[in-house]
């Protein structure tokens, strides 16, 4: 099975973040870098199915230059090779471009599935996976807490508000994944020396067919009107308990008119 | 005025709480049409007037809901082409999201998501990074599309005459809408208590409950309050209480009028789930934990001693 990988480089959430207030885009200078935490789990089951299948993986990731580590670490859990989408053009894109920009760039690879993370931490739009199935016109098989394949056919569990849906369909097909999927491994000493020797291609948006006038931040179907910090929450009371502890949360209940 | 779509979520009929705060969000902006797809139309019919839905589109096919997502996404466009709608609110849930991002594509839309309020021009407020900023955003392009965060705000009823047009509807499925086939829907566990994206209050417990036994603490405390109870993502992986009750990141986003953390340290993923909670209050046993910086009220404690002892409490205050 082959299988194309899409992971994206985030802003540390540990890290504080914010707003440019030039651009009113996420100031990705001011905070380091890290792969998306859920685009891990789409990498393993990437892995497994392809190990289950004697297949491989390609990693795709669209970003700056330095989304290019993320790609590299990706290759280093075991990933076989790497495309790095990047090009100005591309910069300050929404969901809407960053899934054409994909689909273009998917349209250069072959592939029997497509993988996403379910969310990137940063935008936390949830969109783009099911818009490039869209464009793609291939079946979605998205919020996956479990995969089987049995030759063509792909059946998924599907996560939903209060359970599952069991989902069918056929390759090529695009997922996402669910972090209860599976356990990411860490990278090996032998997988990072190994992932130096493995191909990592850098695309323009030329190379992949993309009408410039369509993606970046010029293209965005979304204006930011303004943007406020939030009052901070007033610091609020606390007590140690001391036996009555309780007790004192049951009085401030009452005050606040919950009881 | 023009019509403002709002796609009604509903389980065979029994609307869900956020469908009734779509139609109020709506109201001042335009006027209601909800869309109603699957079967249960009598039922829901009277409660869609009564929140105002001035039209209802009903589509009752059951190919729509055979499929994922993409016949409702397809409806949908076909909708906004012959109704020209202002704007098409959807609810912020993992589908709901699904169907506005295809939707957005097909009538070549811009879509925003996760909204918490909405404001006349159709402009979109948001509360991101966790709540610490809020923004202001509007769509530049087609037909807005709007996902609305569940519980952001009060659904109130309409004044006047209750009564919605039924608009019977279907479309034309494309092959590409009839791929990834559901051959089957299993609901994990439903039990008496209110559903946790729309409770007024939640109880949750993280690892400091210590086991799924424990977890009896969390619910007698949610019993008494008539609220929710909600997990951290520790509790859940170690089976303690099922994944449809975990809260944050990769859990539900919820906003309650209150929110009691029992034995949950406050990491940002938790946050990221409840960090828009009206009143928060935490118990603690570390006074260093990071949930204390986001408490209106914290008892540094003993969970095991201070829930029950709250429990008590509330029901002799309640009797
Ligand atoms: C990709 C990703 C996604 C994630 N998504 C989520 C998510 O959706 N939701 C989520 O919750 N987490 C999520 N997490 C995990 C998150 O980082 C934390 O690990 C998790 O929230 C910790 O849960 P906890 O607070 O219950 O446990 P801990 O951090 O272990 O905290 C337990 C707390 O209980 C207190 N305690 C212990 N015993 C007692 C007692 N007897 N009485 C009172 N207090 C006691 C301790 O002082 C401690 O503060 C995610 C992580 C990743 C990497
Ligand atoms: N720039 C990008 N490059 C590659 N994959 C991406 C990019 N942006 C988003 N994705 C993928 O889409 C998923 C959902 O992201 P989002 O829709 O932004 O919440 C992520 O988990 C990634 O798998």
């Amino acid at each position: 099975m082959k299988i194309v990988v899409c992971v994206k480089q985030v802003p540390d959430t540990a890290q504080e973040r914010r707003l440019d207030p030039a651009d009113k885009t996420l100031d990705r200078a001011a905070v380091d870098g890290v792969l998306n935490e859920l685009d891990e789990y789409a990498i393993e089951e990437s892995l497994r199915l392809a190990e289950a299948t004697a297949g491989d993986v390609t990693v795709l990731s669209m970003g700056p230059q330095r989304a290019r580590e993320t790609i590299l670490k990706a290759l280093q859990m075991g990933a076989d090779r790497g495309v790095h989408l990047l090009d100005d053009a591309l910069a300050g894109s929404d969901a809407g471009a960053t899934s054409y920009a994909l689909a273009q760039a998917l349209g250069t690879l072959e592939y029997d599935l497509v993988i996403f993370g379910s969310e990137s931490t940063d935008a936390r739009t949830s969109l783009v996976p099911a818009m490039v199935a869209e464009r793609l016109g291939l079946p979605q098989l998205t919020y996956a807490a479990k995969v089987d394949i049995e030759g063509t056919a792909v059946r998924i569990q599907r996560q939903t508000e209060d359970g599952y849906a069991v989902v069918e369909a056929s390759i090529p097909a695009v997922l996402s994944v669910v972090e209860k999927i599976n356990e990411p491994r860490y990278p090996s000493f032998k997988g990072i020396m190994a992932a130096k020797k493995k191909p990592l291609e850098t695309l323009t948006a030329a190379d992949a067919g993309i009408d410039p006038a369509a993606v970046g931040l010029a293209a965005s179907s979304t204006a930011v009107d303004d943007f406020a910090d939030r009052p901070p929450r007033s610091a609020g009371t606390i007590i140690k308990d001391d036996g009555d502890g309780g007790a004192k949360l049951a009085d401030f209940l009452t005050e606040q008119k919950f009881i | 005025m023009g019509e403002i779509l709002v796609l009604v979520e509903h389980d065979a009929g029994t609307l869900k709480k956020v469908t009734l705060e779509l139609l109020t969000a709506a109201r001042p902006l335009g006027t209601p049409a909800a869309v109603f797809v699957g079967p249960g139309f009598g039922t829901a019919a009277p409660r869609l007037a009564e929140y105002g839905a001035a039209k209802v589109y009903v589509a009752e096919t059951p190919e729509l809901t055979d499929y994922v997502v993409a016949p409702t996404a397809e409806l949908l466009a076909s909708l906004v082409g012959t109704a020209a709608p202002d704007a098409v609110l959807v609810a912020s849930t993992a589908e709901g999201k699904e169907v506005a991002a295809r939707l957005a594509l097909k009538i070549d839309s811009g879509v925003l998501t996760d909204a918490v309020g909405l404001g006349e021009g159709i402009v979109a407020e948001q509360s991101i990074f966790g709540g610490s900023s809020i923004v202001h955003s509007r769509v530049t392009k087609g037909v807005p599309i709007i996902t609305m965060r569940p519980n952001a705000t009060s659904p109130v009823a309409a004044d006047g005459p209750a009564a919605a047009e039924r608009i019977d509807v279907s479309v034309e499925l494309s092959d590409a809408a009839r791929q990834a086939r559901v051959v089957d829907r299993v609901v994990v566990e439903k039990g008496s208590r209110p559903e946790l994206t729309e409770a007024a209050i939640v109880v949750s417990g993280g690892r400091g409950v210590g086991s799924a036994e424990n977890f009896s603490i969390i619910e007698e405390l949610a019993d008494s309050l008539g609220a929710a109870v909600g997990a951290s993502r520790a509790a859940t992986d170690a089976g303690w209480y099922p994944h449809q009750h975990q809260v944050g990141q990769t859990g539900k986003t919820i906003s309650p009028q209150l929110y009691i953390a029992c034995g949950i340290s406050g990491a940002i993923q938790h946050r990221a789930g409840m960090q828009t909670s009206k009143t928060i209050v935490a118990v603690n046993k570390d006074p260093e934990a990071p949930i204390f910086e986001l408490v209106d009220f914290g008892v540094v404690g003993d969970l095991h001693q201070v829930v029950p002892q709250l429990t008590a409490e509330v029901r002799r205050r309640r009797a």
